[in-house]
């Protein structure tokens, strides 16, 4: 009985194929979305999770001006800046921190001949690199002596050379930033676009000293990027900083901070949750567009039974009970909703990898969710199913065969 | 002779509004084994109805109703729906067969009510359709075949689970003279072999083939003659 009502289904199907495909597209478009937005949800979630093991979890960022009791920020420079003898302090009496990297960032134009770029020029001890993961390709690194002796070099990213060194070979050669002429010492190993979508090989780092005396006369740094050893000891380094710089700024017990110092795991954290809300509503529209789909299946199965009362009461003349013709129709339904979740999984799929090949947008498409997205398909099938084939089942023999 | 049908003050009555209408009215009957009987009356008489009836198609609002003995009134739908596939054969006067499913498939339906498997329904589906003459004409569909081959493979279907009785709605009422007597050679055929047969008919030369002539009246049986 069981096998009959399926190849019923399925010949019924094939016997009446444009409407059986539009049926069928409420599903598979409804199972297809569902695959396709939590795919790029999950896929969001996985690029922001590269990127905290990227950028390091145990990174904290001291910016100069701090927060009010209401967390309204307070103009950076509106107070105390942070200076280099901060980092200093930091690097001297923070024994769990790796690095201290205090640095300064200026917009320049950098020019070669007639060639010229826009940048961004930072100034930073050597040990930033390390804490931003570049390597060296050609030429070296600045280093201490550089910093002390403040000499005019540069260490530059791959855009920089593609846009000011046609020719290439850009080690020993002077690049000018704005109107100071720098010697450019080495090239760094390409690393791509970041996650937010900015190109890191756009970058001018020149020893901090430099930076400060001969490129912006400042005396004060834009902020310290502070390496802690390893995760668990970010929070511990984190509170030994602040006790440092309330000290060094003079700030009171119960007085505001006049900086702000930003842990990256806790924005990573809050990134994921925001990843896990848009996976959330992405899902949850497509779910929307699965019920359409259903509805298609009830609407489709009321104009069945309607159209096939006669059948229905030919078939219980000659015997079928009711639950025979229920099953027959809800079996129908249920067809409808596998063969639907499967060609929905198949555009799902299909419209994932489209996704990250043409949007260039991460997709993660995952295995649990395929599973789920059928059985709710067929489910879904099940439940829009069961009102049409109770009408069915329901009804007298005598009015269906009358029925013309 | 074993009594097939046994009717006991039987009583069909219709509510419309304020008018009450017994379609059928203090029913009495005995039908017994191997009988060849036809229903005859004017139409809105009540011949359906009883046709309804005896074919456990319809409950009466009144009165007994023996089956092979069983008396039905207490039934449920699914009791009835086993007893029509297990004891009753329908052929009606517009054929009543599936349009999408084969002759072959359209005969082999009540078997799968019945429970019976795939291979042993298709060999007996082509045994009955042999039997009735069809055997050339198991995968046409109903609408490659005139009218009097489907009600053949109507007639093939009604028999195929051997029921007691063949109930006949009007099974000539849609086919030309030739086809109709053709009908009815085979269910005198059937009718020699042993089968009792019930038929409903308004046309006298029909109702003269058989043995047993029915008349009905608003309702009620006006008159029975054994022949
Ligand atoms: N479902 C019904 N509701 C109301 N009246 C009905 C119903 N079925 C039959 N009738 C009435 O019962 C009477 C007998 O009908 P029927 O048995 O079909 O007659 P016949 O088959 O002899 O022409 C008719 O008057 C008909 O209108
Ligand atoms: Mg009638």
């Amino acid at each position: 009985m069981f096998n009959e009502s399926i190849k019923m289904a399925l010949e019924g199907m094939v016997a009446n194929k444009l409407r059986t495909f539009l049926t069928l597209l409420g599903i598979i478009i409804g199972v297809g979305a569902v695959i396709a937005m939590v795919s790029l949800g999950f896929g969001v979630k996985e690029q922001v999770k590269n990127n905290i093991s990227r950028l390091g979890s145990n990174l904290l960022i001291v910016q100069s001006g701090g927060r009010t009791a209401t967390g309204a920020r307070i103009q950076a420079g509106s107070g105390a800046r942070l200076t280099y003898d901060d980092a200093k302090a930091i690097e001297k009496s923070v024994d769990d921190a790796l690095y201290v990297a205090p640095m300064v960032s200026k917009g320049y134009q950098v020019v070669v001949g007639n060639q010229n770029w826009t940048t961004n020029v930072q100034g930073a001890p050597p040990n930033i690199l390390d804490i931003r993961d570049y390597t060296v390709e050609e030429g070296r690194n600045f280093n201490n002596r550089d910093m002390t002796s403040r000499t005019r070099v540069c260490v530059i990213g791959k855009t920089i050379v593609d846009n000011l060194f046609p020719e290439g070979d850009p080690v020993g050669k002077t690049m000018r930033i704005g109107k100071a002429p720098f010697t450019v010492i080495g090239v760094l190993g390409a690393k791509g676009q970041s996650a937010m979508g900015q190109d890191q090989d756009d970058v001018v780092f020149v020893p901090l000293t430099t930076a400060m005396n001969r490129l912006m006369g400042i005396t004060y740094v834009n902020n310290i990027t502070i390496q802690a050893k390893n995760e668990n000891v970010v929070d511990s380094v984190q509170g030994e900083v602040e006790q440092i710089l309330r000290e060094r700024h003079r700030i009171k017990a119960g007085g505001d901070d006049d900086f702000t110092v930003r842990n990256l795991a806790a924005l990573m954290d809050t990134m994921m949750e925001t990843a896990n809300t848009i996976t959330m509503l992405l899902g949850c529209i497509a779910a929307i567009s699965l019920l359409v789909g259903g509805i298609g299946i009830m609407n489709i199965m009321l104009v069945s039974v309607t159209e096939r009362t006669r059948e229905i009461g030919i078939r219980k003349a000659l015997g079928a009970t009711y639950h025979n013709i229920l099953l027959q129709f809800l079996i129908e339904a249920m067809v409808i909703g596998v063969v639907g979740g499967v060609l929905g999984v198949l555009l799902g799929v299909a419209s994932s990898y489209g996704i990250s090949k043409f949007a260039g947008w991460n997709t993660v498409i995952s295995v649990p969710t395929i599973i789920i997205a059928v059985v709710f398909s067929v489910g879904i099938g099940l439940f829009f199913g069961i009102y049409p084939a109770r009408k069915a089942a329901l009804l007298d023999p005598i009015d269906a065969l009358r029925y013309e | 002779m074993a009594e097939v049908i046994r009717l006991e003050d039987i009583m069909k009555t219709y509510v419309m509004g304020d008018t009450i209408l017994h379609a059928l009215n203090h029913v009495h009957l005995e039908v017994t084994n191997g009988e060849f009987m036809a229903i005859m009356g004017p139409s809105g008489s009540g011949k359906s109805t009883m046709m309804n009836i005896l074919g456990c198609l319809d409950r009466p609002t009144s009165g007994k109703y023996y089956l092979d003995g069983k008396e039905i009134a207490g039934y449920d739908d699914d009791e009835l729906a086993q007893t029509r596939n297990a004891k009753i054969g329908f052929v009606f006067q517009n054929f009543n067969l599936l349009p999408k499913l084969t002759a072959q498939a359209n005969v082999a339906l009540p078997l799968v009510y019945a429970g019976v498997p795939e291979d042993e329904r298709m060999e007996r589906a082509k045994q009955a359709l042999v039997a009735v003459g069809l055997g050339e004409r198991l995968d046409h569909k109903p609408n490659e075949m005139s009218g009097g081959q489907r009600q053949r493979v109507a007639i093939a279907r009604a028999l195929i689970n051997n029921p007691a009785i063949i109930m006949a709605d009007e099974p000539t009422g849609n086919l030309d003279t030739k086809s109709s007597y053709e009908i009815m050679d085979i269910f005198k055929a059937m009718n020699n072999e042993g089968k009792t047969v019930v038929m409903v008919t308004h046309e006298p030369d029909i109702g003269e083939q058989t043995k047993r002539i029915l008349v009905m009246r608003d309702g009620q049986l006006v008159s029975d003659e054994r022949r």
